[in-house]
């Protein structure tokens, strides 16, 4: 790891100046951050540690809605009663996330403020409609994910709390990679007052929003109905773990299963 | 710049100062001569650094030392009582003999400790489960999940 300077604000703001006038990175659990700077992928000279923020801290239903800070951890998440009894399928998520010591540290501002291609919280944020508060503005989930690792936030800007309507059913289902354990395809189903949503990470370089397959379960929110969609392959990843046409084929498939799930 | 950091590890109060770019492992490790914690891979995957942080498993090598400030680390040499009697868990392992080379074993009882305080009932499959973050590379794992169901009966005594 290349030297940096830490430092430590009490507060968002402070935290806010210091990334302004460091052009530093924010260090919430770390869990993709430290391992990024120890391989020297990140090479931050300043990094400003979050951990000190209590406004970035508690899960409170509010409303219609169920409010997580920022720096809670996937376990944390996992185990609120708040989120089990408003929207289980976002603790099932959570509890899938990496292992429990990973659990136990990284949080969901932290994976949001990174935004992987294969993590599992931005379908969550982009099927249940969620919005993501941060210290300067509220950003629509369609406005937040920009592409591969790129996000809405300004290089200053903090995430705050992600705000999740309760849908009226919602259900993650997720094919891992058996080596890694991050998802060769994600698929977050809701169906909500609105309508149906249906958000896919893993497939390409940023998770996306599947039209066919929410087309399909607004007619019938069946498994059937989404198993029948082809999804288009053109823009999915390739590597080997899969061929576009190996993700295409397992997004219907993994639809099908959290349209089960979600009963 | 140094950054200085209090915490309690196994028990004591410490008072460091460190790089910031100190990995809690090699606090414990280097500067506290707790050589009982492992690095395996040193990519946050095998889980041989596990100790815990405030109660809850870690992963060492993929933690700034700094996260640590303020907390309370245990690690495999904070687990035995004063007069040396070995915690339940690590007598499990020793009795089942769940190791082989015992690289990882350090960490398997820490992370095999969090996983009974959670699920102090956990069947088979939710100790295979738990231990997923914790990788050995000798045993297949049987003697070591045969070893977590009798560490939990005995920490249940």
């Amino acid at each position: 790891m290349y030297p940096f300077e830490l430092h430590r604000p009490a507060s968002i703001a402070d935290a806010a100046a210091l990334l302004a006038k460091t052009g530093g990175k924010a260090l919430a659990g770390g869990q993709s951050l430290v391992a990024a700077m120890k391989l020297r992928l990140a090479q931050p000279g300043h990094v400003v540690d979050l951990s000190g923020l209590a406004e970035l801290k508690g899960i409170r239903r509010e409303g219609d809605a169920v409010s997580i800070g920022a720096m809670s951890r996937h376990a944390d998440i996992a185990s609120s009663d708040v989120v089990k009894g408003a929207i289980p399928a976002l603790a099932a998520l959570a509890e899938g996330i990496g292992d429990r010591q990973v659990r136990n540290v990284g949080t969901i501002g932290g994976s949001l403020a990174n935004n992987d291609p294969a993590a599992d919280w931005p379908a969550a944020v982009l099927g249940l409609n969620a919005t993501v508060h941060t210290n300067k503005r509220k950003v629509p989930a369609d406005e937040y994910f920009r592409g591969m690792y790129e996000t809405a936030l300004a290089d200053d800007e903090i995430i705050v709390s992600v705000s999740f309507p309760v849908p009226k059913k919602a259900a993650y289902a997720k094919f891992p990679n058996p080596a890694s354990r991050f998802a060769l395809v994600g698929v977050f189903v809701a169906l909500s007052g609105p309508g149906v949503r249906v958000a896919v990470t893993g497939a390409a370089s940023s998770v996306f929003r599947c039209k066919p397959l929410e087309d399909a379960l607004a007619r019938s929110f069946t498994a059937a109905a989404a198993k029948a969609v082809k999804v288009d392959a053109a823009g999915l990843n390739a590597d080997l773990h899969g061929s576009p046409a190996y993700r295409a084929h397992l997004v219907s498939v993994m639809a099908a299963r959290a349209v089960t799930s979600a009963g | 710049m140094a950054v200085t950091l209090s915490l309690t590890v196994n028990g004591k109060a410490v008072n460091a100062t460190v790089d910031p770019r100190t990995l809690l492992v090699e606090l414990l490790r280097n500067q506290l001569g707790l050589t009982g914690t492992h690095v395996g891979c040193d990519t946050g995957q095998c889980g041989a650094c596990t100790v815990h942080v405030d109660g809850r498993a870690v992963k060492s090598c993929n933690l700034l030392a700094a996260q640590a400030n303020g907390a309370v680390v245990v690690t495999i040499e904070g687990l035995a009582a004063a007069d040396g009697t070995m915690h339940p868990m690590q007598a499990a392992f020793k009795e089942c003999h769940g190791l082989q080379c015992g690289f990882c074993t350090t960490g398997m009882v820490m992370s095999a400790i969090d996983l009974v305080n959670r699920h102090p009932k956990a069947s088979e499959a939710t100790i295979r489960e738990e231990l997923e973050g914790n990788l050995c590379r000798c045993t297949g794992y049987h003697n070591i999940v045969k070893a977590v169901a009798q560490g939990a009966a005995a920490m249940a005594k």
